[in-house]
């Protein structure tokens, strides 16, 4: 809220002189946060108060031009000729004249010059040049009173300081100038003087004043009306108001408005006034019917809905409340007679009504955060009494109140439940104090407790909780000290919290950058992804209200953002990519997860609770994916490069699976969006269950092509999650015995069918050692290597020849050759068994 | 070759006669010194010290000797082995010498050569401030809680004190799930803040609670330069009896120091979040002017020279909260705070532009290696 420095201290005098700075520092200090402070008018300088004397048409021009003779003082020498395009004013007006030498707001500065083949002597002033509105149309026509030659910004008040206060929700009390100077008072202990002032003598409810009735309490429990008659169309609003409603960043409207606009900023107490003889039969305020539509201000037809709030006569709702008047009812400038109502409304009500229509007008911020529901009385004879004053028309005597019951607030706390929540000790009468100065009433009660009853302004102090930082918060936070933190009893990160920096570290250790991409997509990718119809990672969780209406599902599977990555990386001239992310994708449940239950807040939710809530909610599991593309190594000055292969996809997944310890197989297999033939499958057979635990490999050429990558692009992705989990069922290591007996190594290179994966023979070549009985078999292998794949005439049509190194070792003697040869042809012979292979060479074993 | 005799051999002692053992040493001598190689030195030494080398198969035959003879022949023989010993261990040092001297020159290699056959990887700033971050509170005893980015609305609003309709769920820009079949409400959202982690640590976990917990949030909010719809928070909260602001207070001063730099001052001001009362905004005395600027030292850039920097909001747990998860608030009282990563990247790293984090562009997370 904006509000000058000159209001508040109307109510909250503070002692001269006045530090504009320490004002904000206090009120900044007490929660009304200043977010920018502005002097206004002071760059403002030799604009007076003159008299038009003469109006001197000059034709000729395209548009109508004057040449005005203005005086500044009693003396002919005061006098001087200025060119203006205005024609708003009359011989004998005053206007604010820029004189020769003069700046205005922004810096502009203004001298003699010639114009229209005249000397321009000045400039009289519109109201947008005096920076009071963005009214250009007409000059500022002042009241016959204003001082002649005075300095005009000294006599509008133009100098001042406009503080933008940001007022968080809970305080609705300061949306006005009455809130905000009361908390000033507080904050620099000085009296409060209340704008809201008292009812007038005699006031009393009146048959005469316009009826009203309110038809729902539920959305309305304060309903006042009042009324002026006889108003001179042609009154204007004064100066003083024009530039307040300015400084507070509102527009001058009509007379009406501009009273109603006016005392909301000054007791935000919204009101609306109507146009009396547009309206027809007794006013009521009652919720919306099906079908009812009402043009409001703004001239927006609008579609009510059955939970609106409205006002209505006889012809229907003439006025959304608390939001925006209808167009029909609107007191225009002619007005004579004017209905006042002002009312409290539902502030639930008025924030749903303004969010179904997206109609947010200062009157419901006011009513949303909560107003005065004592007030309507007050400031609707506010209203009346300064409409019929200015406007020079009579106030209606008497008015008309609807009102509907509302339960006052009590809270009791203990005396001592600021110190308690501060940590401070303020002692029982600076508590009962601050709460009295907040407008609140306090009993002490025996035994040190508090009975509080909050004012009608703050619906937001309802809790004791809310009491205390009542108190906290006037008093000041530098008050409170600081503790050192007690040392609590952790266990640090959890094991799959470990494993995941674990991850992210091995990954980057090992070339991989690590991003994030967008969480958003679309269905389309699951098309660009090869994604079979019946896939699960189709079942991808919709927005309602997605920032692009392109991109309206959450991501199933890492992929295609960091395709995309990818994609814009190679077009910012990175072809050669290494990336990986690790984050949660969200997949629906078949036919849907249903809608999360909204439960109470004043208890915890039992179990089937919880579950319900469980079950609500999407998987959500974390994975990790990797994209590689262009070249893994770089070519140099050592030599050439290399293109990235599946392999190196399949090594990043098995370089996650190792830093798990998880135990797991490579199978060959064919998943999307991965290449039929160049995917492998992880999966951990292990404690019990076989998981999928995700695929690597090169990507399907048509999935490369669709997001615009580099034939050959390979990519990996994980479920971390699944992984964390089973890494949690991995037993410690166990430290190895090392034996000091030399190796003996043997090389088997065997024929198999092209077909048969290398994993299935070295698990047939691990076996068949295990298998010798009486020697420890499974000890003695050390190690197994493939370290030749040969595909050529001599391994057979069809066939592949696999060279291995076997690394043998005993932990308790030299191995004999002969025992080498042992094992070595039982590994051969398992392997013969299990897959077909055939020896084509078995060079001696050497030790 | 024989063993030690009684009978004396003529023919076979002549070896070991002065002059044959002299002529021996020489021609030995003459081989060492003129061994050019490590491999001619090795030849050398192997005919004229080694086992079959004359000189040791006269030593050999000393055991033949007269008794009186012996002990004249051993020294003459063993003299002549330590000469040519002593040669054949100098010639050694000589061509190690040479051979140094050789490899400085010939296998001088161009060391400022680069090697960066595989570009180096990194990890994301974010990722690794939030590790970091979590460390720091690890470090005073918190343990890290998670929960799910989609969310129960209940869980990220209800709980946390943001009642239906509440102007204050307007403060945030949520992102709605579609429910099912296109129906407008699903009663879950985005997660708008890491706050909801904080009811389910209250609600799953023995009291005393001393959690952190660090995540992605979502906000519909369109992206700009300090805005961008998916960020990251890590909030702390701390459940226990008798804590105060105080408390508070001397958690969030540790952590400014753990993270900004010892000695820095923090500042609350009144603020409002539903779900702590009071609420309170955390200031931290700029880390780089120590506010030196807003007292009219020369302008930082840092601070807006402002002297202080906002980094996080901060409360006491609202006692309708503690309702919520069933903890006694009677008993119990609790503190939460929570920051952004990404603003505090932008203050302890520089960052200007937030989009650079969702951006992907690897010469981001390069730029920070393995260590923000």
């Amino acid at each position: 809220m904006l509000v000058p420095l000159s209001w508040l201290l109307e109510y909250a005098p503070l002692p001269e002189p006045v530090d504009p700075a320490e004002v904000g520092r206090r009120l900044t200090g007490i929660g009304l946060e200043i977010e920018a402070v502005e002097h206004v008018g002071a760059q403002i300088r030799g604009v007076v108060v003159a008299r038009v004397l003469e109006i001197e048409e000059l034709t000729g021009h395209k548009k109508p031009i004057r040449y005005c003779l203005v005086i500044t003082g009693e003396r002919p020498e005061e006098q001087r000729w200025v060119i203006c395009g205005a024609t708003n004013f009359a011989v004998g007006d005053l206007v604010p004249l820029a004189l020769p030498g003069a700046t205005l707001p922004g810096g502009i500065s203004i001298g003699s010059r010639k114009a229209y083949g005249k000397l321009s002597d000045g400039m009289i002033c519109s109201a947008a040049e005096l920076a009071l509105g963005d009214d250009h149309s007409g000059i500022l026509v002042l009241p016959a009173d204003a001082p002649l030659g005075a300095d005009f910004a000294e006599y509008a008040g133009l100098r001042d300081v406009v503080y933008d206060v940001n007022v968080t929700p809970d305080k609705g009390h300061a949306l006005s100038v009455r809130g905000l100077a009361r908390e000033l008072a507080s904050a620099f202990a000085v009296p409060f003087a209340d704008p809201a002032g008292e009812l007038p003598a005699g006031d009393k409810p009146d048959p005469r004043v316009y009826q009203a009735s309110i038809g729902d309490p539920s959305a309305c429990d304060r309903f006042a009306l009042r009324e002026v008659s006889g108003i001179d169309p042609a009154a204007v609003t004064p100066l003083s108001i024009r530039v307040r409603l300015a400084r507070c960043g509102m527009r001058s409207v009509s007379l009406a408005v501009d009273v109603t606009n006016y005392l909301m900023l000054e007791l935000g107490q919204p009101m609306h006034a109507f146009d009396r003889d547009r309206l027809q039969g007794p006013i009521a305020v009652r919720r919306g019917r099906e079908g009812e539509k009402l043009e409001t201000l703004d001239h927006v037809v609008r579609q009510l809905d059955p939970d609106d709030i409205v006002i209505t006569d006889s012809s229907g709702p003439i006025s959304m409340a608390g939001t925006m008047g209808g167009l029909a009812t609107e007191v225009s400038s002619a007005a004579v007679n004017v209905v006042i109502e002002a009312a409290h409304f539902s502030a639930p009500g008025i924030a749903r009504m303004s969010r179904r229509h997206r109609l947010f007008s200062e009157a419901s911020a006011r009513f949303e955060r909560g107003v005065d529901y004592e007030l309507p009385l007050r400031a609707s004879a506010k209203a009346a009494a300064l409409l019929a004053s200015l406007g020079g028309g009579s106030v209606v005597a008497g008015y008309s109140l609807a009102s509907a019951p509302i339960e006052p607030v009590t809270i009791e706390i203990a005396g001592d439940l600021p110190d308690r929540v501060a940590g401070v000790s303020y002692g029982a009468d600076t508590v009962v104090r601050r709460l009295r100065e907040a407008g609140c009433s306090v009993a002490v009660d025996a035994g040190d407790r508090l009975v509080v009853r909050p004012p009608s302004w703050r619906p937001d102090l309802t809790d004791p909780s809310d009491l205390a930082e009542e108190v906290i918060r006037i008093e000041g936070y530098d008050k409170i000290g600081i503790a050192m933190p007690r040392a609590v009893a952790g266990h640090g990160r959890t094991a799959a919290q470990r494993l995941r920096i674990e991850v992210a570290q091995a990954l980057a250790g090992s070339g991989f950058v690590e991003v994030i991409s967008s969480p958003f997509g679309s269905q389309d990718d699951f098309g660009k992804m090869q994604l079979p119809a019946d896939d699960a990672r189709r079942r991808a969780v919709r927005l309602a209200n997605p920032i692009s209406g392109d991109e309206p599902l959450m991501r199933t599977s890492l992929l295609p953002g960091l395709l995309r990555v990818a994609w814009r990386n190679a077009g910012r001239g990175f072809p050669d990519l290494a990336l990986f992310e690790i984050g949660q994708v969200f997949l629906e449940a078949e036919g849907g997860c249903g809608a999360a239950p909204v439960l109470p807040v004043d208890h915890a939710p039992g179990k089937a609770e919880v579950k319900r809530f469980d079950a609500a909610l999407p998987a959500q599991p974390r994975l990790v994916g990797c994209v590689l593309t262009g070249k893994i190594e770089t070519s140099g000055w050592w030599g050439e490069g290399r293109q990235v292969s599946l392999y190196d996809a399949i090594e990043a997944a098995r370089t996650v699976l190792g830093a798990s310890r998880v135990p797991y197989e490579v199978l060959a297999s064919q998943a999307e969006p991965w290449h039929p033939g160049r995917c492998a499958t992880f999966v951990v057979s292990a404690f019990g269950e076989e998981v999928v635990v995700g695929h690597a490999g090169e990507l399907h050429p048509r999935v490369i092509g669709a997001f615009r990558l580099a034939p050959r692009t390979c990519a990996m992705e994980l479920d971390l999650s699944a992984i964390e989990r089973l890494a949690g069922l991995v037993p410690p290591v166990q430290a190895p015995f090392i034996s000091g007996y030399p190796v003996a190594t043997s090389d088997v290179a065997l024929a198999v069918p092209s077909a048969v994966p290398a994993a299935r023979v070295q698990e047939a070549l691990v076996a068949g050692v295990r298998s010798v009985a009486g020697s420890h078999g499974a000890a003695l292998l050390e190690g197994i290597r493939l370290f030749d794949v040969y595909r050529g005439e001599q391994a057979g049509a069809g066939n592949k020849s696999l060279a291995y190194t076997l690394r043998f070792r005993a932990p308790d003697r030299t191995l004999t050759d002969e025992e080498v040869a042992i094992a070595r042809d039982a590994a051969v012979a398992e392997a013969a068994r299990r897959t077909g292979a055939v020896l084509r060479s078995a060079p001696d074993a050497s030790a | 070759m024989s063993a030690p005799n009684k009978a004396y051999d003529p023919v076979r002692v002549t070896a070991l006669a002065p002059a044959e053992v002299q002529r021996m040493l020489d021609a030995g001598l003459a081989a060492i010194s003129g061994a050019g190689s490590f491999d001619e030195l090795k030849e050398a030494r192997l005919a004229h010290l080694g086992g079959r080398s004359p000189l040791v198969l006269a030593s050999a035959e000393i055991g033949a000797l007269p008794p009186e003879a012996k002990a004249e022949a051993g020294r003459r023989v063993g003299e002549a082995k330590r000469l040519l010993g002593e040669a054949h261990a100098g010639r050694q040092r000589e061509l190690e010498a040479d051979r140094d001297q050789r490899v400085l020159v010939d296998e001088v290699a161009d060391v400022t050569l680069p090697w960066d056959r595989r570009a180096s990887g990194a990890r994301h700033p974010v990722a690794m401030l939030a590790d970091r971050l979590a460390d720091v509170f690890i470090g005073m005893g918190y343990e890290i809680a998670e929960g799910p980015e989609i969310e129960a609305e209940w869980y990220n609003f209800d709980a946390l004190n943001f009642p239906p309709d509440h102007p204050a769920r307007e403060m945030q820009d949520t992102f709605f799930v579609a429910g099912r079949d296109g129906a407008a409400h699903s009663g879950k959202v985005l997660r708008t803040h890491t706050s909801p982690v904080q009811i389910r640590a209250m609600l799953s976990r023995p009291l005393p609670v001393y959690v952190v917990s660090p995540g992605k949030c979502f906000r519909a909010d369109a992206l700009d330069a300090t805005h961008s719809p998916v960020f990251h928070q890590i909030e702390g909260l701390a459940v226990d009896e008798g804590l105060t602001m105080a408390d508070l207070r001397g958690a969030i001063s540790a952590f400014v120091e753990a993270m900004f730099g010892p000695g820095l001052r923090t500042r609350l001001r009144p603020d409002f979040f539903p779900f702590t009362e009071p609420s309170a905004d955390v200031s931290m005395e700029c880390h780089v002017c120590r506010g030196a600027s807003a007292r009219g030292g020369s302008p930082c850039r840092v601070c807006k020279s402002q002297g202080w920097i906002e980094i996080a909001g901060c409360g006491m747990v609202n006692p309708r909260v503690l309702a919520a998860c069933g903890i006694d608030a009677d008993r119990y009282s609790g503190f939460a705070f929570g920051l952004g990563i990404e603003r505090s990247l932008m203050i302890r790293n520089g960052l200007a532009d937030i989009r650079d984090t969702i951006d992907g562009d690897v010469r981001f997370s390069r730029a920070f290696g393995a260590e923000a």
